[in-house]
């Protein structure tokens, strides 16, 4: 458990995927220059994915966002190596994934990683309890350890009730909610999550990423979760590395996707999120100059509830305490709104 | 222009000469190995005897009432199994127990012979385009060779009786048991697959927990299939030897007894259906978990 709490890191270094039937005698040419288009044209093969250097630290949420056809999902299954990679290197904990052989690569499916798909992937001909214990079972434990544990996370993600029914009875959210047991059921340090939340309608998703934070602060787990959803990847990522043809355009945490968009692609993505309710008051701070005023706001919290609570006390300054309440800086409600309503492109943010 | 009206085919010398040697090499073949095949094959026919035995020397009632509930395990339909007793009532009121009981017993152990032999021979194509690209021309070949021509190798290797009519009749028989096996397997959903690989599962846990039963029903369909051909293969198999309903129709065609080929044939129809449906129903059963669906 101790393992868990600290969480295994995952660093993804050099990451080259190239699809066709002799991705060998490209790599060099892709790594010295050629483009994807002219690898399709010529030579009728696909880059997949193209120098990724992700790390990913443990016990956090890594978010993956790209549309489709940019990789991500190629990308994660990089991680449990469901795909091959042409070149690079992925590190998980102390080991590189790439090098396992068959025995080991399927030790460490078993034991680090649990996975959620998009189709949920559930076994049709197995009962919502029989799906969850699947992990434990191809792990060998004994029957009633596997029950024991499947019955808590199916309890813990609010199927109680719903052990013996077939996943073709349940709804869509119900039914990922079985593939989110079965993943937790397996209880593997790592959980990856392949657009997890994507085929459940808004209300649902919205409900499943409530589920999921509210689980991750329970388990610590590192989580890398696959999303095409910009406002999803900005409510549960703690960084996020946004993926587009195949290459990583830009990563960090969300404040800093949102305040320095790194090219047009991200801004005009950027554009549309609700800044009140993803930058924190810690972006927007100034120094500390003489006395504190106002009213005192805890570090980290967003510019939509600083603003509601400045506004409603009819107070045009507040200062920002950090958790001990030491003071850290000041806030200026002018400042709070304008950095709400000013969409940023990436050639202010640089200047 | 002789060759353009007449094909210019092999002449006629060289053509026999290849017959005769084709053939002598073959009987060279069942003289050395003949009795190799025999004695390998002897469990089968032991098992072939002991069926027999057991379906035509038990009183008719208790065989009745084992098929009963057989059909009723299987089907667990009232209907059905009132239709596996009346028809097996009618056929012993018209006197064709023995027969009838005899056909079942060829038809069965053909049928498991076939299912032991073919479901590992599907699952090694459902799992290798080259083995699938190799056996399905014979596969094609067993399917639509007249089932006469292969009695003739079963009787120069074996003789006739009730062992070459077993091989003959699970030849014919168990395409479709490795064509549907291989398609089931091959038609399992590849995100289920996928998730299997993702939990750490071995070549035979996905074979066990995955593939094999979401292709369950597909392979049923098989099974099904594989009881039609092989009924239908019991009146051919008759001509070597083998005893049942077949005999009756093969002497009916001989000496023009109509009612004699009637009566027969429609106890092959009669136990065709009680396989047909009682298979049927119990693979509809093993697909209870498709049933019912969130609305």
């Amino acid at each position: 458990m101790a393992e868990q709490n600290s969480g295994i890191g995952i660093s993804i270094r050099n990451l080259y995927k190239i699809f066709g039937s002799n991705p060998e005698d490209y790599i060099d040419a892709v790594k010295g220059g050629m483009t994807k288009a002219e690898l399709n044209e010529k030579h009728n093969h696909v880059l997949g994915l193209k120098d990724i250097n992700i790390d990913m630290p443990g016990g956090g949420i890594q978010v993956v966002m790209g549309l489709s056809g940019s990789g991500k999902s190629t990308l994660i299954r990089h991680i449990n190596r469901l795909i091959d990679p042409t070149a690079g290197e992925v590190i998980v904990g102390d080991e590189d994934v790439v090098k396992m052989n068959e025995a080991q690569l399927r030790e460490f499916r078993r034991h680090k990683t649990a996975m959620v798909f998009q189709k949920f992937a559930l076994l049709p001909h197995r009962t919502v309890l029989e799906n969850a214990v699947y992990g434990l079972e191809i792990q060998g434990l004994p029957r009633e350890e596997q029950e024991k544990q499947a019955r808590r996370w199916i309890s813990r993600v609010g199927l109680d009730g719903f052990e013996d029914n077939y996943p073709n009875q349940l709804s869509g959210g119900m039914q990922q909610r079985v593939g989110l047991a079965r993943a937790l059921t397996n209880d593997a340090p790592i959980l990856l999550m392949d657009e997890a939340f994507s085929a459940l309608d808004p209300l649902i998703r919205m409900d499943m990423q409530s589920v999921l934070l509210d689980l991750q602060k329970e388990i610590r787990k590192t989580v890398v979760f696959i999303t095409h959803d910009l406002d999803e990847a900005l409510r549960l990522g703690d960084r996020i590395a946004i993926l587009r043809d195949g290459e990583v355009v830009q990563q960090g945490t969300k404040q800093e996707i949102v305040l320095r968009p790194a090219d047009e692609y991200i801004s005009s993505f950027v554009r549309e999120v609700n800044r009140g309710r993803v930058i924190s008051v810690d972006m927007v701070m100034a120094p500390l100059s003489g006395e504190p005023k106002g009213m005192p706001i805890k570090t980290g919290t967003v510019l939509e509830v600083a603003a509601k609570r400045m506004t409603d006390s009819n107070v045009p300054e507040a200062h920002v305490t950090d958790a001990s309440g030491t003071v850290i800086g000041k806030l200026a409600i002018n400042e709070v709104i304008s950095a709400m309503v000013t969409p940023v492109d990436h050639e202010s943010a640089a200047a | 222009m002789d060759w353009f009206t007449k094909f210019p085919a092999m002449d006629t010398d060289r053509l026999t000469a290849l017959k005769k040697a084709i053939d002598l090499g073959f009987r060279n073949f069942t003289r050395a190995y003949g009795d190799v095949f025999e004695t390998a094959l002897y469990p089968v026919q032991w098992f072939m005897y002991r069926v027999e035995q057991l379906l035509t020397q038990s009183p008719w009632p208790l065989v009745i009432l084992a098929f009963a509930l057989i059909a009723w395990l299987a089907s667990r339909s009232w209907k059905i199994t009132a239709g596996v007793v009346v028809t097996l009532l009618l056929i012993g009121y018209f006197d064709m127990w023995d027969d009838t009981m005899k056909t079942i017993a060829m038809t069965v152990v053909a049928t498991i012979m076939a299912i032991i032999l073919g479901i590992p021979i599907g699952i090694l194509m459902g799992r290798s385009n080259r083995v699938q690209s190799v056996l399905n021309p014979i596969l094609d070949v067993m399917q639509t060779m007249p089932s006469f021509v292969y009695l003739i190798p079963v009787v120069m290797l074996l003789g006739i009786g009730r062992v070459p009519g077993l091989i003959a009749v699970m030849v014919y028989a168990i395409p479709p048991i490795i064509r549907l096996t291989n398609l089931g397997i091959r038609l399992v959903d590849k995100d289920v697959l996928e998730a299997a690989d993702a939990f750490g599962s071995s070549n035979w846990q996905r074979l066990k927990n995955v593939q094999m039963p979401l292709a369950l029903p597909t392979i049923m369909a098989g099974v099904n299939q594989t009881i039609m051909m092989a009924l239908a293969m019991v009146v051919v198999a008759s001509m070597i030897g083998v005893q049942g309903l077949g005999l009756p129709v093969l002497k009916a065609i001989a000496n023009q007894y109509f009612t004699l080929g009637v009566f027969n044939g429609l106890a092959i129809v009669g136990i065709a259906i009680i396989f047909d449906r009682t298979s049927q129903a119990y693979g509809k059963r093993l697909q209870k978990h498709l049933e019912v669906v969130h609305g």
